[in-house]
Order: structure tokens, then sequence, then C-alpha cells
């Protein structure tokens, strides 16, 4: 039996708890007990809870721990003890015999893993029928247990609703457990690399050119500083050169000046725009506006203008980013009190004066935190720049030239045939700890500015 | 009270004030005009994203086909339409190497004309094409036919109007023959990924989204939703809560492709799980949307107004029983909008897939959750890096089909968002 | 001058001495009706002050007298209000002018977030009021000490306006508003958001203000209605009930209604 076909007979045992404890329950009601303390259901969904929580979590262990135990049987027997000793291909072996024993592969490729297939099964049927025995008894003790619980004062209820708290606790720790995988998967791929590649020449190094055969104290062609001006160049500067105008007088348009039938219909507009994907804003890029930027560089007298200039995509980026720069800049003018507006028009000042002097000044640190927001998002963006940048690691401030960034590095230091443990996937990783801190520094100060100003208008 | 200096009073008549105050007026229409600008420029270039891709897409749901003359007694020896009926008519048209017949007939009618151009004329789909108007139709292996088959790729194009100048001759001279004709292509919508862009077609990508979606949503609408509950209604304040909401709040704005990157390390180099699987996707995706389900979630928790919740503990409700039974129904329009925002973020996606392997070219649509897939989002990006020309509208063709779901989840939320907007 | 009246009658010969005359003034909200037909007149150097329940449309009245119900979009004036002889609903008047003839003080202070100095100067600054620096300098400082602030702020005069104390920022935006030189001054309950003391030098503010402006101030507080103004006018349900001498309202009200209100039966 499979780990999905146990836990399928354990739910359909919970089921059951469920109406016999339920039942139970149920019978304690007669005319000397008209009330019990605990409605019946809550009854029941303690029998059910106790009948199927410990073999979860059995099983939940057990699928850890059993791959191991069957290959130390397999192994332990003598046919076994001939196969080669070398660790990898050794490896491959077993996984290859695991793999057809358990019927997800059919065909055999490496030597000497067909006579391994009889004892797989063999050792997977032992330690599954030690499973499914393991299994039911836990349903049945847990159970039987719950069972002798039940009683007219029995406060079902409070331990049911002890046990859904404690769910709803796990499930927000799921944020916490994901933030720390982040860190972790990251730290830990990213000292593989340092220790293969010199800190130093990493983030200080100007030459990107990854090569596969480290040599220490050598220049190694891990220099990310080109990817780091890259990254800045497209999506702090070209991007929000779009955005920043377009979004913030999107916004001031649409909460100064519309009429509120007009902002009813290009608000939606704006969130179109938000929710268009990004490969489709890449494509975009590519196909439309990079040709038609290199055509006008061309003309302008850049004759050496790229296909895939920076420009095209941090334009493109820009516009991405402008639904999210209005947004912010919507709600942080509306955060201004009224009282100001009125007692700048009051005085006699037109509705720019008012938004120019008194608005926007008073409004400009959740802009700011809105910006920075915004120049997060760009640089972490990547399908705009994987499709329509560069790969080429150029440091020019050209924006005709092909500049590429780290995300676009991530990717194509991740696909192709890598071995895990190459200086170029760990190099990724490194790229990615950077963008993760950069990124996570942003979101920090930004949200704290916002806060910030949001408290001094409260 | 100095009330020494007096001010001479402003003479708001006077020339120099009026010319002023025109001055400002002409400033302040000046500003209005560029916010306008900036609005209508923004949505400009929302219209012309949309145009083009729908001028470039349009075509991709049309196939040209190319009208080919088989004589099938005299190539089949004389097979009878009851040898390939019945219970063994897969296998009998399987026997009947078609291929050849289709090539033999194509050489006949075509073969000077192909050689001249060197250029094939119909797309390797062809003969599958035959093998089922066969199998719908077993009498027509007992005539001399005329059938319209899948053209070339370079042919469809240049039928078109954008292809190459050979193609484009070849094309001319079979059109002034009325050889050429046009149909929705059927097998876009239902074919997988080819390397024969006339063969493409979106069906294995969509079913991998599909997929990838179910368990996305399996796991992340559970966790965020009890997430948003514990945190807005019972988390006591402390250092762990204001950990949870720390990771939560950063968690939503931290890059996509980091998330790719904890997938590819956790899921499969720690885990083991299956590499290009729905699962993994699905898995790594679920953790990018849980955050914005929960942002949202609790939000819309916070608007029940506290007085719901005291009415239910007047009533005798304990504190579980009162958010289950009320805060939750009341909330939950404004947990579904933020879900299915996230969902469709989730499914316009393509960056972290990238990095778990779901690149991988994939000629048949899923069967399984641990098995190679790719998603809309992802082909979408595949094609785009194809040379061939034929699948530029095969690209803006899969972007249309994209957009189409996505407008239509966002609508959806919408329309929830204002349907249910806040009644206290 | 007795100009007792009683209703809301028009008034009948208005003569073009008056700083303000307001005639068969009606103001909506969307289909609902505000004002109702409201006349008064209001003179230079004299505090008229607007009292009456609360919602009883003195505040809205207020704020017709510089426009600024135009920033509500469902506000609609109808009727006629005069400035100087002048229509300030007339198309060819100017918004931005009428405002810096007509200034306002609000409720609640609101002093911009910018230093004391920048305050002041703002009104002066985007009219264009002063032609250099030092002008600048002695229209605010002149502005501060009308307010009676100058004391008080000389030595911060950059420090956050939002830093002062409530009566201090309430002095601050009646000296931004008397800044731009204007010749009317709406208060709109200048005080309820103060404490008695701060309230005390607002209102004697109000009295040494007067000699230079027309100062219209609406308040809920009878007291101090009769303490600062020369003239009042009893509002009730969008209706002006009584307009006259402020000795005569609170001493000898004609109308029941006004006799009710001062006499605290409803209020």
């Amino acid at each position: 039996m499979t780990t999905n076909e146990l836990l399928f007979l354990v739910f359909a045992f919970g089921l059951i708890a469920w109406f016999v404890g339920r039942a139970r329950a149920a019978s304690f009601i007669n005319a000397d007990t008209p009330i019990i303390n605990s409605l019946p259901n809550y009854h029941g969904w303690f029998s059910c809870l106790w009948a199927i929580i410990p073999p979860i979590i059995f099983l939940i262990i057990w699928s850890n721990i059993s791959p191991a135990l069957v290959t130390d049987m397999v192994l332990a027997n003598p046919e076994a003890a001939s196969i080669t000793a070398d660790t990898f291909s050794r490896s491959a072996i077993l996984s290859e015999a695991r793999a057809v024993a358990n019927g997800s592969n059919q065909a055999l490729f490496q030597e000497g893993s067909e006579k391994l297939v009889p004892l797989y099964a063999e050792a997977q049927s032992y330690y599954n029928s030690i499973a499914l025995v393991a299994t039911i008894l836990l349903i049945f003790a847990g159970g039987a247990f719950a069972y002798t619980r039940l009683k007219p004062n029995f406060r079902a209820r409070s331990k049911v609703e002890k046990i859904v708290m404690l769910g709803l606790l796990l499930a927000s720790l799921i944020a916490v457990l994901t933030t720390v995988g982040i860190v972790a998967s990251l730290i830990f791929e990213a000292y593989r690399f340092v220790t293969l590649v010199s800190p130093i020449e990493f983030l200080f190094g100007t030459n990107w050119n990854p090569r596969d055969d480290i040599v220490a104290g050598e220049d190694n062609g891990y220099g990310a500083i080109p990817l780091f001006w890259g990254t800045i160049f497209i999506g702090a500067i070209i991007a929000m050169i779009v955005a920043i105008p377009f979004g913030l007088m999107s916004a001031i348009f649409l909460t100064q000046y519309s009429s509120p039938r007009f902002r009813s219909i290009m608000k939606p507009v704006l969130e179109i725009l938000a929710g268009v994907p990004t490969v489709v804003y890449g494509y975009f890029a590519a196909l439309t506006v990079a040709p038609a930027v290199r055509d006008f560089a061309v003309m302008v007298g850049f004759s050496n203008a790229a296909s895939d200039n920076a420009m095209a995509a941090g334009i493109v980026m820009g516009i991405m980013i402008i639904p999210l720069v209005a947004s912010m800049a919507d709600d942080s003018i509306a955060a201004v009190p009224g009282a100001m507006r009125d007692g700048s028009l009051a005085m006699g000042a037109t509705k720019s004066e008012t938004i120019k002097k008194i608005l926007l000044p008073a409004a400009l640190p959740g802009v700011v935190g809105g910006i920075l927001l915004a120049v997060s998002r760009a640089i972490g963006e990547t399908m705009i720049v994987v499709m329509a940048a560069g790969y080429a690691a150029n440091l020019t401030a050209n924006p005709f030239a092909s500049i590429t960034t780290v995300t676009v590095q991530i990717v194509a230091l991740l696909t192709g045939d890598q071995d895990f443990g190459s200086p170029h996937t760990l190099a990724a990783f490194a790229l990615g700890l950077v963008l993760f801190i950069v990124t996570l520094l942003l979101n920090l100060v930004a949200l704290r500015v916002v806060k910030k100003y949001r408290e001094a208008y409260e | 009270m100095n009330n020494t200096i007096d001010p001479t009073p402003t003479d708001w008549n006077s020339p120099e004030m009026q010319k002023r105050i025109a001055k400002r007026y002409a400033s302040e229409k000046r500003f209005k005009l560029m916010g306008l600008s900036a609005v209508i420029m923004s949505t400009a270039f929302l219209i012309f994203l949309l145009i083009t891709m729908l001028g470039n897409g349009f075509s991709g749901f049309q196939q040209t086909n190319a009208k080919l003359e088989i004589d099938f007694p005299s190539m089949t020896g004389g097979a009878s339409a009851q040898s390939i009926s019945g219970d063994g008519a897969d296998a009998a048209i399987r026997s009947m190497d078609i291929a050849g017949i289709v090539a033999i007939a194509v050489d006949n009618q075509y073969g000077d004309l192909a050689k001249d151009m060197d250029q094939t004329l119909f797309s390797s789909g062809a003969d599958r094409r035959v093998a089922a108007m066969l199998k719908a139709d077993p009498s027509l292996v007992e005539q001399k036919v005329v059938l319209e088959l899948p053209a070339d790729a370079a042919i469809d194009t240049a039928y078109k109007g954008d292809g190459l100048k050979k193609a484009e001759e070849l094309t001319q001279i079979l059109d002034e023959k009325g050889l050429l004709t046009t149909e929705f292509n059927l097998s876009f919508l239902t074919g997988s990924d080819a390397s024969d862009p006339a063969e493409a077609g979106i069906w294995g990508a969509f079913k991998g989204s599909l997929m990838t979606m179910v368990i996305t949503i399996l796991l992340a609408f559970p966790v965020g939703v009890l997430s948003a509950l514990y945190l807005e209604e019972y988390a006591p304040k402390n250092r762990w809560t204001d950990l949870i909401e720390v990771s939560i709040n950063n968690l939503a704005a931290v890059p996509s492709i980091i998330f790719g990157l904890l997938g590819l390390v956790v899921f499969l180099s720690w885990f083991n799980m299956p590499r290009s699987s729905a699962l993994v996707g699905g898995l790594t995706l679920a953790l990018m949307t849980m955050p914005i389900i929960v942002i949202a979630g609790r939000n819309a928790v916070k608007s029940v107004p506290p007085s719901i919740r005291e009415a239910a503990l007047g009533v005798g409700a304990s504190p579980v029983q009162v958010v289950f039974h009320h805060v939750l129904p009341l909330a939950l329009p404004g947990i579904l909008t933020g879900t299915i925002i996230g969902m469709a973020r989730a499914l316009g996606e393509t960056a972290p897939l990238l990095l778990i392997g779901m690149r991988a070219f994939v000629p048949a649509a899923p069967s399984g959750f641990s098995e190679p897939s790719t998603v809309l989002p992802v082909q979408i990006y595949l094609w785009s890096d194809e040379v061939s020309r034929a699948f530029v509208e095969k690209t803006s063709a899969a972007i249309i089909i994209l957009l189409l779901f996505l407008m239509t989840m966002n609508a959806v939320a919408i329309y929830l968002r204002n349907r249910f907007e806040t009644r206290w | 001058m007795v100009e007792q009246k009683s209703g809301s009658n028009t008034i009948e010969n208005s003569d073009s001495t008056h700083k303000i005359t307001a005639r068969n003034v009606n103001v909506f909200y969307d289909a609902k009706q505000a004002i109702n037909d409201v006349s008064i007149d209001v003179d230079m150097e004299n505090v008229t002050a607007f009292i009456g329940p609360s919602g009883c449309g003195k505040s809205t009245f207020l704020r017709t007298i510089n426009r600024m119900n135009d920033t509500i979009p469902s506000a609609r004036v109808e009727g006629d209000i005069r400035l100087d002889g002048q229509n300030i609903y007339d198309p060819a008047m100017d918004v931005v002018q009428l405002r810096a003839r007509v200034g306002m003080v609000f409720q609640k202070p609101n002093p911009f977030p910018k230093s004391i100095y920048d305050n002041v100067a703002y009104g002066p600054k985007i009219h264009g009021l002063a032609a250099n620096k030092g002008e600048l300098d002695i229209i605010v400082e002149r502005s501060l000490q009308r307010a009676g602030l100058w004391g008080e702020v000389k030595d911060r005069l950059s420090d956050s306006g939002t830093a002062l104390s409530g009566g201090q920022q309430q002095r601050l935006c009646i000296a931004r508003a008397i800044a731009v030189d204007p010749e009317v001054i709406l208060m709109d309950e200048p005080c309820s958001a103060l404490d008695p003391i701060a309230t005390a030098k607002i209102e004697e503010l109000i009295h040494e203000l007067r000699g230079k402006y027309a100062i219209i101030i609406v308040t809920h507080n009878m007291q101090q209605a009769a303490r600062v103004s020369q003239r009042t006018a009893f509002f009730h349900l969008g209706t002006l009930v009584e307009f006259g001498e402020t000795s005569n309202i609170f001493t000898n009200p004609q109308e029941t209604r006004t006799q009710d209100y001062i006499t605290g039966r409803y209020g």
C-alpha cells in the first residue's frame, strides 16, 4: 500500500469515528440528562481527530524514514553487496531499481539493477505491511481512547477548539517557515559559492564571464558589478523615469481632477495593466518595443545600438510599474487630511498650486515609500529583462547597449545542463541572496516610511 | 497690538495682478493637461499592447490547408472500408503506412513544384490528419479523394501575408490554382508543444497550468485563510506574532524568482520531488500566493464590525464559534476576491517555474501531478524564443488565451468586490 | 441701523454700502435643500455671528461666501451673493481672487505641515504679494503680530506649524488668513476644538481684528456670539429665522424659535 492509500484509509476511519462519536453522544441525551456539555457534533469531531491525527503524524515520519529502511534491507542482502563501490553509479543503480519496483519506471538502463528489483519489491512489501499494521493500530488506539472519554459532561467542544487553535497557529507558522526556508537555502548555497569563489571578486569584480574551472587567486569571471549596475540602470533608473511621472500624474489626475465617472472607468483599466503577466510585457518588449527603440537609436546616431537594448526593457518595465506607483501615490494623497486641501484652497490657491505646494509635500513620505516598493519590484522583475534585455555583461551607461541584470543571470546560470554543485549554479544563489537582501531592505524601509507617515495623520 | 506697519491694500484689478492670475490659470491648465495625458498614455499603451497581440495572434487560430489528391484504391492495393472499421481500426490504419501514401501523393501532385522551390508543402501533421479522416469515414479508403491537409508552417505564414520570399512565390502559385484554404485551427487548442509550428498547440500547457493551479489553491487557500483568522482574531500581541506578520508582509514583496530558487533547493534538491512537475510548480506558487491571500483575508476579517462578534459572544458562543459561524462567512467575499487576484498572479507567473525546470519541451499533455509538464506563461516564453516566424502568431495566440483567463478572473474579483463591498 | 426682521423674506432696497449682500440664497446637496432662501447683509468693521443648532446650515451658508462649496461636487448654490456689489457666482468672478479677498479659518486648526514662516508666507507667495524676501518677512511679521502670535514664535519661525499648541495653531491659521490682506474673514466655529484659555485669546483677537475687516463667525456657543459680535443671525433648519443687533437678539428676540433656542429649550 502506498502512503496515499494509507492516508485514504485513515480518513475513511476518521469518518467512521466521527459518526460513532456523534451517535454515542446523542445516546447520552434522554429524559434524565436533556442537555449535555457539548453538542454531539463536537463529540464526533473529538473522536475523529483522535482517530486520524496520530496515524497521520506516524505516516509523515514514516514516509521520511522508510526509504532508508528499505535501502538498508536491500543492501543487507548478499546479492546487493556485489554491486559497484562507486558511490555515484551505485546510487543510480539503487534509485533505478527502486523506480522499477514501484512501477514508476519500466525500462532498466543501469547494469546490475535488474537483480535488485525483486529485493526492493520484497523489502518494500515487508515495510508496507508494517506501516499498514501500525496505522490501523494507531487509528483504533486513538479512536478507542476518545470513545472512553465521551461522557455527558465531557467538554468535547473546548478540546476540539484547542486543536482548531493549534491548527490556526500552525498555518500561520508556514509563512515563517517559508521565510526561514528562503534564507536557509540561499545562505546555504551562497556559502558553498564563497568557498569556491572569493566574495571580494563576486561583490566588487567588474568582469562577469563565469568559468567552471575555478582557479583560486585568479579572476574567474564572477565579478557581479556589471550585473548590479545593469539591474539598477534598467530597474531603478530607466523604469522609474517612465513610471514615476506617469504613475504620479495619473494618480493626481484621477484623485483631484477627474469626474467620478471617468475615475470609475480608468481605475479598472490601470488595474488591468497591473494584471497583465510579465511574460506578456516581456514578449511585447522583445517583439515591438526593442526593434523600435533600436531603429530610433540608429536614427539619432547610435549606430551600435543593440536589439536587446536596456532602453526597451526599462521602458516596458516602467509601464508595468505605473499602476503600482499610481495606487501608492493615490493612497498617500488620499491620506492627507482634507483640511489641508481646504485650507490651501481657502487661501485662494489654485488646484495645481494646492497639489504641488501642499498635498504632494505632505504626501511625500508616502510617495517615496511607494517608489521604493516600486524599485524593489522592478529590480526583482525577471521575465521582461530575460526576454528583452541582453545576456552580455556590459558596464556602460549607454541605454541603447545590451545590458544584463541579476535576474537574467540567475535564469541563465540555472538553465542548461548544470551540475547542482557547480560554481555556475551556486553563483545563481549568491546573486539570489544579494537580490533578496536588497529587496528586503527596500521593502522594510518603504513600509516603515509609509507607516510613520500614516501615523502622522491619524 | 502693533498696527503701525499698515499694508497698502492689494489692488486685484491692476494689470500686473491680472496678468499674474492669468499666468496662474495657464499653469493650472497645463498641470491638469499633464495629468490627463498621463492617464491617456497609460491607457493607450494597454490598448496598443492588446491590439498588437490580437493582430499577431488572430492568425494563430487559423490554419492554412492545401489540397491533396489521394488515390487510395491504387495505393493501398484495394483496402476495403470494412478492414479499417470496427474494433481493430486503429491498428489497421497504423499498419497502412499512411506517411508513405501521403509522400507518394504529394510527389505525384506537387513533385516538380516542390523540387523547384525546395520547399516542403505539408506539415508533418498531415499524416495524422489523414489517419483521423480515415477513422472518421472508412469509406474514403475505397475512393480517389481530394483532402485538405495542413500546409507547412512556411506556407501558412506566407499565406497569412508575412512569409519569406520563396514561400511567398510558392504560395502565390498554389493560391492561383485554388489549392489553398483556411480553416479554424482546432489543433492549436487541442495539441501540445511541437517543434513544427503548424502542429504546436496549447492544450498541454493549459492542462499543466490547471494542474499547477489546483495544487496551489489546495495549499494556499486553507493555509492563507487560517493564518488570516489566527492573526486577526486570536494572535496575542507578542514577538512571535510580530515575527509572523513581518514574514508575511515580506513574503508578499519578495521577487518571484526567489521562490523559484527556494523551490529548486528545498523541493528538488532536499526533498527529491519530481523535476518539472505540476506538483513542485504548484507548491512553489502556493508559497508565493499564500501571503497575498493572508493579507487580503486579514483586511476582509478586519472589516467585519466588532458588534457582530460581541453579539455572538453575548449569546454564549465560544471564540472559535464566533469566528467560524459569524466572522468567516461575512469575510468570505473579501477573502475570495483576494484569492482570485492571488491565483491570477500565480497563473501568469513564469520566472519561478523556469527555475524548477518547467521549461522542458513537453510534447504531450501531462497525465499526473508528478509528470513533467509546462504551463501557459512558460509555453509563451519558450515559443517567443523560437526562430521560426510561424511561432510569432502562436505566441500571440497563446497570450490571447492567457489574457482571456486572467481578465475573466480579475473581472470576477472586481465584480465580487463591488457586489459585496461593506454593507455596514 | 436697526434691521430687526423676522422670517427669511427678501430685504428690499439693499444699498451698496454693505460689504456683502446675500439675497434669496438656496443651497442644495443633490436633491436635498440645505439652505432655504436666506438673505443677509454683512458690514465692514463688524463681527457678525451665525448661531443655531447643529445641522441648521450656518456653516454651509458660510462656505458659500468664499465658494468653498465648489469643492463639493454635489453642492449647488442658487441666489445672489455680492461682495462690494459684485456677484461672486458670476462666471466672470475669479475664485482665486475671491478667496484671497475672503479669508477663512476652519473649525479645526489646519496649519500646513510646513514651518511657521512658510505657513504664513504661503498665501503672499502664491498671490505674488511680496516682491522680495524682505517684503515677505515684513508681511509674515505683521500678520503674526496681528494674530497675537509673534511674541510666542518669533524665535522659532522655522519650526513646524503642526508642533504648536491647538490655540497657537488656530492663531497661526488666522495669521495665515490675514497675510493675504483679505477684506472679509470667515470663521467656522474657530474655538470649538480649543480649551477655554485659548478660546479667550481668540475672542480677544477677533475683537482687535474687527477694526479692519468684516468678520463672520459661526458658533454654537451663544455666550461667545454675545461676547464677540455686533450682529447675530439665528439659523434653524436651513432658514434664517432672525437677524439683527446682537443685543436685541439676546434680550428681545422677535421669534419664539429664537427665544426657545437662546433660553436653551433646544439646541
